[in-house]
């Protein structure tokens, strides 16, 4: 007797196998320490939180249209403005900067790995599962004003679950650019990227972990004794510092670095006064101070007041006020006034520059950002009687929204060194474009409704200017964002799995990101390199600088 | 692919150390702030603006909070006396240091048990309008967690070690300088809710 074997059937076979590959992918990028992998998923995430945090911002543009008349439910107000606040911040901003940091610094320092990358992991599922935490609550009638006690307490400790993960994963990177970098890379030779996130991580190092401290007191307040902490009201009095500036301006920091890093690139010579850079990127690092002391450094000018008797009282404010709200936007100007002089042509030498879309995307975005941060310095002058006012709101959608801006021309850029594909520069420009007129339709009619009186977080008000065409506006604005961003995030989709092959060096860049195949292997790099100035790579091109190796 | 010219092996940069030492730096700003808070409730108090402050009839156990404060002098001695003896190769000194300053430890959280249980100090008191003891529970409390860590990092580094990992004196470093910052945070601590109240 002979026994046949019956064969398995070919397509459930292929289905199975496929199915089974599919698992084990998933599998593997849920307990990935790669930093690679961690820093995509951190920058998916951010960009899809993104979306809905844009969206509701265009609901609360709708519901502000017509004053008279609510859409959405009055209860659910409070908690859709306490969303869009928390969540531009710390759903979307922050992990789209640090995700870019965590994808990036370990390649730009010749470093194998990130520090501690099973921590770095650790954080990022702490946010990740605080974030899903944190729309749970908000959704169901918890978060700052809400009416079920239960899930205001979620909030609460939902909130400080979330900090702690981004807190670690700051740790991790701020050690990965003092521990990690190659042979010869002093400190002066990190390039501008990695400098900005080391600014950017030490400062959040310094804030987040007070920002946690005031949620463990409201946490147990909430739970035990409502009087003290104020209760569901309390909330956003004593976390709102986090999410206001000075404070945003650390966590957008990265997105200024990426552009210090662009500039050059696109010039095709050396960051002229490169020291100056890192010291402009540095001086954004005073907002920490700004968190950590939890309090809002005003200018209460009072009028023209200004005689001897109260001279000193004057100065006393107008210096803490000028340190802590204009030298950080000092530093970005600095950096933004830098970009010109790379841009000038040397005697004797003409190389064309190289506009490229992250260069586009970097521009726009920087610009977005420091309008944001130039205005936000007025509304420290209590004079002006901004505070309070929609004015804040605008100011903090500009330096949000620009550095979102600025961060899908940093996907733009390094997505080659992670993906091995590009995206076509045609296709992706004309969303930059989109992107600043989204960033000034969602921001600019605030500032000017702020000085209208129109008031923040609220729906029913009066007052003589034209509400009802600001807040379109700003309705527009925010719904063109999210098709900004869907726009890129289908572009990206697309591109970076069947787009153009990059090479190994696409941009024709400077610094050793790029010395390593695209995309980058598992330990980024098959053997260490010697750095001998700022730009390692440039120094092996031919140039119309004359490479000069810098003495450390 | 440019080719770089191949680099010596890297010097060591103690990366434990240094991630061991930003890690404490956040859990300062974590103590820091929330006593910065602290005495923000305390001023309003003292000043009638606000709430009461300590409820009526509570006392203080002194002898558990200075005991506790004692005690890590001794735990920053140990943990130091580890990184000594890891510097000599000496495998025996380094876990007796160790569980010392694990032992030590677990002594100051039993310290901080008995507090509570002495202090009978109530977290919602009856006129409900001090903030007293949610503030202090939340503070102290958080300060365990810290000492749990801190537990947690002594048996952890004295496994290591003892189990054959000789060589990696840096967590042994590490080690001792989360402890001291443990001991400095319980410092403030102390001075500002013991001491003060």
């Amino acid at each position: 007797m002979t026994t046949i074997e019956t064969a398995p059937h070919s397509t459930s076979a292929t289905s199975t196998a496929g199915a089974s590959h599919a698992i084990s992918m998933v599998g593997a990028w849920i307990t990935t320490s790669d930093h690679k992998r961690l820093g995509r998923m951190l920058i998916g995430c951010g960009l899809i939180a993104l979306l809905g945090i844009a969206a509701v911002g265009g609901l609360l543009g709708l519901e502000r249209i017509d004053v008279n008349s609510t859409t959405l439910g009055s209860g659910s107000i409070d908690q859709l403005f306490s969303l869009f606040r928390v969540g531009l911040a710390f759903f979307a901003v922050l992990p789209v900067m640090l995700g870019l940091g965590v994808a990036v610094v370990p390649l730009q320092l010749g470093a194998r790995a990130l520090a501690f990358p099973r921590l770095a992991a650790a954080g990022f599922w702490a946010w990740f599962f605080g974030m899903a935490l944190v729309v749970l609550s908000i959704v169901a009638n918890g978060g700052p004003g809400g009416g079920t006690s239960k899930y205001v307490a979620l909030y609460i400790s939902a909130f400080a679950v979330m900090l702690g993960g981004l807190t670690i994963i700051a740790i991790s990177l701020a050690t990965t650019v003092l521990t990690t970098r190659a042979p010869g890379m002093n400190m002066r030779r990190v390039p501008t990227f990695a400098w900005s996130v080391l600014v950017s991580s030490l400062g959040l190092i310094i804030v987040l972990p007070v920002v946690i401290g005031a949620s463990i007191y409201l946490y147990v307040s909430y739970r035990y004794n409502r009087v003290p902490f104020g209760g569901n009201q309390g909330i956003l009095d004593w976390t709102g510092f986090s999410m206001t500036q000075p404070q945003t301006f650390l966590y957008v920091l990265p997105a200024v670095g990426f552009f210090a890093e662009v500039i050059p690139v696109a010039s095709r010579r050396r960051m002229p006064m490169r020291g100056v850079v890192l010291a402009g990127l540095a001086m954004v690092g005073v907002a920490a101070i700004t968190g950590a002391s939890q309090l809002p450094h005003l200018l209460p000018w009072r009028g023209s007041k200004l005689y001897l008797g109260h001279f000193s009282t004057k100065l006393g404010d107008l210096i803490s006020y000028s340190l802590f709200n204009i030298v950080p936007v000092l530093g970005v100007v600095i950096v933004v006034l830098l970009a010109p002089l790379a841009f000038a042509a040397k005697k004797g030498q003409r190389v064309a520059p190289k506009i490229t879309a992250p260069f586009i995307f970097g521009f726009f975005g920087v610009t977005m950002l420091l309008v944001g941060m130039v205005a936000s310095v007025l509304d420290g002058v209590i004079d002006l009687g901004l505070q309070g006012t929609v004015y804040e709101e605008g100011t903090y959608t500009y330096v949000c929204y620009g550095a979102i801006l600025a961060a899908l021309g940093a996907v733009t850029y390094w997505g080659p060194k992670l993906w091995g594909r590009r995206l076509s520069d045609k296709k992706v420009m004309p969303l930059a474009l989109l992107g600043v007129l989204a960033v000034v339709l969602s921001s600019l009619p605030y500032l000017i409704a702020g000085f209208a009186d129109q008031p923040a977080g609220a729906i029913t008000f009066s007052y003589g200017g034209p509400h009802a065409l600001w807040n379109t506006l700003a309705t527009i604005g925010h719904f063109l964002m999210v098709l900004t961003v869907l726009g890129y995030v289908g572009l990206a989709l697309q591109g970076f799995r069947t787009g153009e092959l990059a090479g190994d060096d696409p941009w024709d860049a400077h610094t050793l990101e790029w010395a390593t195949s695209s995309p980058a292997p598992v330990n980024n790099f098959v053997g260490l390199h010697t750095v001998m100035s700022p730009q390692p790579l440039l120094d092996l091109k031919p140039s119309p600088d004359a490479p000069k190796t810098e003495t450390a | 692919m440019l080719a770089l010219p191949p680099a010596p092996a890297p010097a060591p940069r103690r990366q434990l150390f240094v991630g061991t030492a930003l890690a404490c730096s956040a859990g300062t700003m974590l103590i820091g702030g929330m006593l910065a808070i602290w005495l923000r409730f305390r001023k309003a108090a003292m000043t009638g603006t606000s709430h009461l402050w300590v409820p009526k009839g509570i006392s203080f156990p002194e002898v558990a909070s200075n005991i506790m404060l004692f005690s890590f002098i001794g735990i920053c001695i140990f943990a130091q006396w580890a990184v000594y003896a890891a510097k000599r190769d000496d495998k025996r000194h380094v876990g007796v240091a160790l569980l010392l300053t694990g032992l030590l430890g677990l002594a100051v959280i039993n310290a901080q048990a008995a507090v509570y249980a002495q202090m009978s100090l109530p977290i919602h008191p009856k006129d409900g309008t001090s903030a007293y003891g949610v503030m202090f529970y939340a503070i102290t409390g958080t300060f365990v967690v810290f000492m749990i860590i801190g537990v947690v990092f002594s048996f952890v580094t004295a496994f290591r070690y003892l189990g054959g990992r000789t060589r990696e004196r840096e967590i042994v470093t590490a080690h001792a300088i989360y402890w001291y910052f443990a001991a400095a945070a319980f410092t403030m601590l102390w001075f500002v809710v013991y001491v003060t109240k």
